[in-house]
């Protein structure tokens, strides 16, 4: 369960000053498929860093499954982040170093589980997310879809109750891009909450609930 | 994260960057080498001229006549008398102690030597048999002087005199004439060279009485003095002060140098010369810390967008910090390992190369060495580390 109310995020450039996300009220329930769309600027992924304790609201006030988190110390918030949120980008993120199995596995050894238990659960992951093959690759030696699905594996081996994507398909084609929102689809199935920001209608248009948001403000919210 | 996969995945980093790391740990490695040779070479240098005191003779006590004294003035000169010499009456005193195992009068003085229609100026030092002992001396033919009671005038030669005067070699035997006294030749010394800036190969050595004959004296230039051991230097020092004391009316006019007060100064004079040199080298260390500061802010800023992936998933900024702590961490203790090798290779080769140079690296500077390079490489990494920490999670993955 994500409530947020009041929440504001302003940043300064110079003597500018750019409300990103101005007064945001809103609930969202767990296990709901939400999109989050608007024009560029609009404070989309600003509302998402948010939500996934990347970033730390100017004021207002954040409850995540019924505590404020916004109050939580740095370590406690990154064990939230490990434990309770996946994040899945658009430019997937993969370290280029470390193979699809250990860029997997990262999350397993962020938490401190034990080497026997890494592997068979990166093995399901694998499996799960038709990589088996490509285990031992390098992120430059695969396919943007692969290298989502690698991003994506990786963002849910800790089973989190959130799933946040920022743009999971602005760097694929149409048909990948239909691929991988049909897995993050599959992945809201089996119980995880997903929020997805796109550019994309049609992309957007599948969750069940559209929130529109221009200048910081939700201007819309529909079921 | 725990400490084994923090190291496990630093290493795999580490190893990623190859370049990068090799030029790290060469740049470590030869100021940890540079350490080790260093001090090798000033404690071999420190060893040898040590060796050469040494081979004066071992547990030497050196008796002088006169206070020699900075401060508190003359005794005598004060009432007016000259300090009393020291004669032969003394020495064999001396002897008698318990703390004394021999000793050898010395008289030195300067004689004409002629020998089959040659003649030059040598050194002369009149002595007991007991020189020989005493010094560490070698004959290479005949035999030392005799001993005190037969009043002989022999002669020992230094090996370049007896090269000299008799070029084909037959030496033993043959009459010489020193001043306006004759003298039978009875040895002739081994090679020896320069010891402490006095070329044992051209003297020549007459019985003590003899060479106080020659030089028109009653008196003792000094008497060389061996202790029992090592611990009784001290008590000898003390007793021979005691004893001549009494001998010298009541008068503390003499001066008794140990050995161990030379060598001494010279060793803590050639230790400071390597705790120098050590400190010279420890500070290519230093630069190879700030180049591991300067590449480990490099790879931060290289890596900035993976940092910020590392704190999505749920890194915590302290996980971060041992990350980059722990790739510096292995950077130095490789450096450190390489070094300390090479190091020790090189004092090998200068140990080949110059064999009279005991160049062994000290344990305390290979120990030294290696924990600076540790200690510089976790210091340079300290900044870098704790700027990965920092970095907002939000401008890291834009790569800002
Ligand atoms: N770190 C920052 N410093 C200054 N301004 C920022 C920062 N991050 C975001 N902004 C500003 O906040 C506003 C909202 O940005 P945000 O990235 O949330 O927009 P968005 O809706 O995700 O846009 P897009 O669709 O282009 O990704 C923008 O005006 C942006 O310029
Ligand atoms: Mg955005």
């Amino acid at each position: 369960m994500i409530r947020l109310s009041a929440i504001t995020r302003v940043f300064h450039m110079g003597d500018q000053e750019v409300r990103a996300l101005n007064g945001i009220t809103v609930d969202i329930a767990s296990g709901e498929y939400v999109s989050i769309m608007g024009p560029s600027g609009s404070g989309k992924s600003t509302l998402l860093n948010v939500i996934g304790l990347l970033d730390r609201p100017d004021s207002g006030r954040y409850e995540l499954d019924g505590i404020d988190v916004t109050t939580l110390s740095e370590p406690e918030q990154a064990q939230v982040r490990r434990n309770k949120i996946g994040f899945v980008f658009q430019a997937f993120h993969l370290v280029p170093r470390l193979t699809a199995a250990e860029n997997i596995e990262l999350p397993l050894i962020l938490e401190g589980l034990a080497p026997a238990e890494r592997k068979s659960r990166v093995d399901a992951a694998l499996d799960a997310f038709d990589l088996r093959d490509r285990a031992r690759h390098r992120p430059a030696e695969l396919s943007g879809g692969q290298r989502q699905r690698v991003a994506i594996a990786r963002a849910t081996i800790l089973r989190p109750t959130a799933l946040l994507a920022d743009e999971p398909t602005g760097n694929l084609d149409h048909r990948t891009g239909a691929e991988v929102m049909a897995l993050l689809e599959g992945l809201h199935h089996a119980g995880t909450s997903l929020i997805v920001v796109t550019h994309d209608r049609e992309l957007g248009a599948r969750a069940h609930r559209h929130i529109a948001m221009r200048d910081g403000e939700i201007v819309a919210d529909e079921k | 994260m725990n400490l084994r996969d923090t190291l496990i995945l630093s290493f795999s980093t580490v190893a990623s960057y190859r370049t990068r790391s090799l030029l790290i740990v060469l740049a470590m490695a030869l100021g940890v080498a540079a350490v080790v040779v260093l001090t090798a070479l000033g404690d071999g240098a420190r060893r040898y001229v040590v060796g050469q005191f040494s081979s004066l003779g071992t547990n030497l006590v050196i008796v002088l006549p006169g206070r020699a004294e900075t401060s508190g003035g003359f005794p005598g000169a004060a009432l007016g008398q000259t300090p009393r010499d020291l004669t032969l009456e003394d020495a064999r005193f001396i002897g008698h102690l318990p703390q004394v195992r021999r000793l050898a009068p010395l008289n030195v003085g300067v004689a004409e030597l002629t020998a089959g229609g040659l003649l030059r100026e040598v050194t002369v030092l009149g002595s007991t048999s007991e020189l020989l002992p005493i010094r560490h001396m070698k004959l290479s033919q005949g035999s030392f002087l005799a001993n005190g009671s037969e009043r002989s005038a022999q002669i020992v030669l230094g090996s370049q005199l007896a090269h000299e005067f008799f070029p084909d070699g037959k030496v033993i035997g043959q009459r010489i004439r020193l001043g306006d006294s004759r003298f039978l030749v009875s040895g002739v010394l081994a090679v020896q060279g320069e010891s402490m800036g006095f070329n044992s190969d051209e003297i020549a050595i007459i019985p003590i009485d003899y060479a106080q004959e020659l030089f028109n004296t009653s008196t003792l230039f000094r008497i060389l003095v061996e202790a029992r051991s090592r611990n009784d230097i001290e008590p000898a020092k003390a007793a021979i002060h005691h004893a001549l004391k009494l001998r010298h009316d009541g008068e503390d006019d003499v001066t008794v140098i140990t050995q161990d007060a030379v060598l001494v100064t010279f060793d803590r004079i050639l230790r400071a010369l390597t705790l120098g040199v050590a400190g010279i080298a420890a500070i290519s260390l230093a630069v190879a810390g700030i180049l591991v500061m300067n590449v480990m802010l490099v790879a931060v800023a290289q890596r900035t967008s993976e940092i910020g992936l590392l704190k999505a998933i749920g890194a915590p900024a302290a996980d971060i910090r041992r990350l980059f702590f722990a790739e510096a961490l292995w950077l130095s203790l490789a450096g450190g390992a390489i070094g300390y090798a090479l190091g020790h290779f090189g004092a090998w080769m200068i140990r080949l190369a110059y064999p009279v140079l005991p160049a062994w690296p000290p344990a305390w500077a290979s120990v030294a060495g290696v924990a600076t390079a540790l200690a510089t490489g976790i210091i340079a990494s300290l900044l870098p580390a704790a700027r990965a920490a920092r970095l907002d999670p939000v401008l890291a993955l834009s790569g800002k």
